[in-house]
């Protein structure tokens, strides 16, 4: 496999008068985040593996402005989310993949009402749908088998929009033993970065809640925390360093994983 | 002096449901000081989500131990419903269990069930007195539900307890009675036997067996007139309680958001303002369309500016704080508490509420819901994870509060955490929550 990924953008299909099958929504974290940039490359290799005619908006893409809405200011969610839409309308955008529950939500959920209609899936989804249609195989009984691997919920991917299964599945295919915390699916414990968090100090309390979070996760004892967001995955890698665990415990993408288990 | 017993009872009746009627009314009025919301959409749906909701009780099923005991309680309570008929029609008709000769084998029957279900609430109420007196279940005694909340939530399950032990006077009184041939059922009268209820044939001769003929009359009269008058104080207690969630429940949930939690609403009053700023050919120096018009203010600082679906959820909250024990915020240690976004947006429109009944629709009493009951604390620790509105048993929406709070805190006050207005900067002049030039968003690509 060649270590070139290949990352079409939109405005380079259009000038060869291609059209992709769906757009690869990278998102703010996946594209200046140095450990989320990581889970960005993984999916591109799947895609590039899998031969997935993709584009990305490149430079033409900007904050679907999730943050600005859960911040309480809508003008600029919705300053961000007619330009977002005006682009993606533009280049006729019928299908959109992200792998930040985030702008997953925000493109799914909050773009219609403002004339923004797409498909929009969760990476994890789109990695499953590889799989069962054969196109992405993985190696047997591979890096990852018997290892413990725990799957964290994104709020904005489970409560806030029902997925639960796909990931799951995913790690199941690994060979792997999943085990779950226990709180998790609907009962699963926010990471803390949600609701523009991310952006802020905590209030006033006893405990973060990103320690609180990694306190459950340690609990089952797993080789390995997988997630499927890459503000839960700062989250998530703080946590294990607060109890100097980074030596034991990896923290990964669900695209990570599969990347890796299917030497990408 | 039959007459004079039906005649009391028919000014009870009436004083009773007049009172709760008035109250119901204001509540009503209340509840419609809120924002229009149009959730007349999908009637079937709705309607499944409140038959399994909140008559089938889906949500509390997560935690079966309160579950199976609430259950015990709200089946006897609707099951008594229908003895309660027949007390009413007694009542007023100075008869006795009239409908017994019609029904036969029918009406053993439904009083036995009444009885059995009413013993299994008693149960269930001393359960309910002990988790929350005796083991103190955390969520049971946070902070929020000192004072009246506490008083409230006790004097509910002693009511009950009340309320069944006056049942078993006398159901227990009327079944010795009728074992001395003293009995006034119709049918029976003058002769001895046993009316066959589950409890009250074995509960009676126990607890009374060995009082005179004279007492025995009092303890059956006692029990169904302490009986009656306890559904009376009770229907008209009930709207001035947490305990409310009886009858709110379930249009509550029939009202329920249907959408994907995730999706916040869309203010149109903003899309309107964004579109006219992006349209190039809007002159901008046009004249408003309707220059009386008053703006809405943007979210809420007061229950007013909320919909009436959220002032129907405070009213429907009965305080279990299954939300606050999910909340992230809460369980570590910060002031928020979904509970208490609930009971401060219900005291606050019953404040309101009263406050125009006395002085009039425009009186200001120079408080507000954000600032005089929540604070910019509390709206700020919430992580927006949507747990709170997950666990609600009768699909309560916290959140969607919370948020029309930091709308307005943001849009009309600028008053936001100093970090934010940083990452809200940034968005705006570059496109990301942090300070990178949006021509370098795919400098990913290149590095290794």
């Amino acid at each position: 496999m060649s270590n070139a990924l290949r990352v079409p953008t939109m405005a380079e299909m259009m000038a060869a008068g291609e059209s992709p099958e769906i757009l690869f929504w990278v998102g703010c974290a996946g594209s200046f985040d140095d450990r989320a940039k990581k889970i960005t490359k993984a999916v591109v290799k799947i895609l590039n593996a899998c031969d997935v005619k993709f584009a990305v908006l490149g430079a033409e893409e900007s904050c679907t402005g999730d943050p600005a809405k859960r911040a309480g200011n809508e003008f600029t969610f919705q300053m961000q989310a007619f330009m977002n839409i005006e682009v993606l309308n533009a280049y006729e955008v019928k299908k959109i993949v992200t792998a930040c529950p985030h702008c997953f939500n925000t493109l799914k959920n909050e773009y219609p009402e403002l004339g923004g209609n797409y498909e929009v899936i969760h990476h994890t989804q789109l990695i499953q749908g590889l799989i069962n249609e054969g196109k992405l195989a993985l190696k047997e009984g591979g890096m990852f088998k018997g290892k413990k691997i725990t799957f964290h919920d994104p709020c904005y991917l489970g409560r806030a929009n029902n997925v639960y299964d796909a990931p799951r599945e995913l790690i199941e295919k690994l060979d792997a033993e999943l085990v779950e915390m226990k709180r998790c699916k609907t009962k699963g414990l926010c990471c803390g970065a949600g609701g523009a968090q991310m952006f802020k100090e905590a209030e006033k309390g006893n405990k973060e809640v990103n320690i609180e979070r990694t306190e459950d996760a340690l609990e089952v004892k797993p080789n390995i925390i997988a997630t499927g967001c890459p503000f839960c995955n700062t989250m998530m890698t703080d946590g294990v360093k607060n109890f100097n665990k980074e030596d034991e415990i990896l923290v990964l993408d669900v695209a990570e994983l599969i990347a890796s288990a299917g030497e990408l | 002096m039959d007459w004079l017993q039906i005649v009391i009872f028919g000014v009870l009746l009436a004083v009773g449901f007049g009172f709760f009627t008035t109250r119901i009314l204001q509540i009503r009025k209340n509840i419609l000081l809120g924002r229009d919301l149009d959730r007349t959409d999908n009637k079937g749906e709705r309607w499944r989500t409140m038959l399994l909701v909140a008559f089938g009780q889906k949500k509390m099923f997560s935690n079966p131990i309160p579950a199976f005991l609430h259950l015990a309680i709200y089946a006897a309570f609707v099951v008594t419903q229908i003895e309660l008929i027949e007390i009413f029609v007694d009542g007023l008709t100075g008869h006795h269990r009239i409908f017994m000769p019609y029904l036969g084998g029918f009406y053993t029957f439904i009083i036995s069930f009444i009885e059995v279900l009413s013993v299994l609430a008693f149960i269930a109420t001393v359960a309910f007195l002990w988790r929350r007196n005796m083991l103190k279940v955390p969520r049971l005694v946070k902070s929020e539900l000192n004072g009246w909340p506490k008083l409230d939530a006790n004097l509910i399950l002693i009511f009950e307890i009340v309320l069944i032990t006056f049942i078993m006077m006398m159901n227990g009184g009327d079944e010795v009675l009728f074992n001395r041939g003293l009995t006034h059922a119709p049918g029976f009268e003058g002769q001895e036997g046993s009316f066959g209820f589950a409890i009250s044939q074995h509960l009676g001769p126990l607890l009374f067996g060995g009082m005179s003929d004279g007492a025995l009359m009092a303890v059956e009269r006692i029990g169904w007139w302490g009986h009656i008058l306890m559904v009376f104080l009770f229907l008209n207690y009930l709207p001035y309680s947490k305990h409310f969630h009886v009858v709110l429940a379930f249009p509550n949930v029939y009202y329920s958001n249907l959408e994907q939690k995730g999706r916040f609403t869309n203010m149109e009053s903003v899309t309107n303002e964004v579109k006219l700023m992006l349209d190039t050919s809007a002159d901008p120096y046009a004249a408003p369309a309707d220059p009386n018009a008053t703006p809405q203010r943007f979210g809420a600082k007061d229950v007013q500016d909320l919909t009436w679906k959220n002032l129907l959820d405070a009213y429907s909250c009965t305080e279990c704080g299954r939300c606050t024990a999910a909340c992230p915020a809460n369980q570590t240690g910060k002031l928020l508490s979904p509970r208490k976004i609930m009971m401060d947006t219900r005291d606050r429109i019953e404040e309101v509420g009263n406050n125009i009944k006395k002085h009039g629709a425009d009186y200001d009493d120079g408080k507000s819901l954000f600032g005089s009951y929540i604070t910019d604390e509390e709206i700020w620790a919430c992580t927006s994870c949507n747990a709170c509105v997950q666990e609600c048993p009768v699909n309560i929406d916290p959140l969607n509060i919370i948020m029309e709070l930091r709308r307005y805190s943001v849009m009309e006050e600028s008053k936001m955490p100093t970090e934010l207005t940083g990452m809200l900067t940034n968005i705006e002049n570059n496109g990301a929550p942090w300070q990178f030039s949006q021509a370098d968003r795919l400098k990913w690509k290149d590095e290794a």
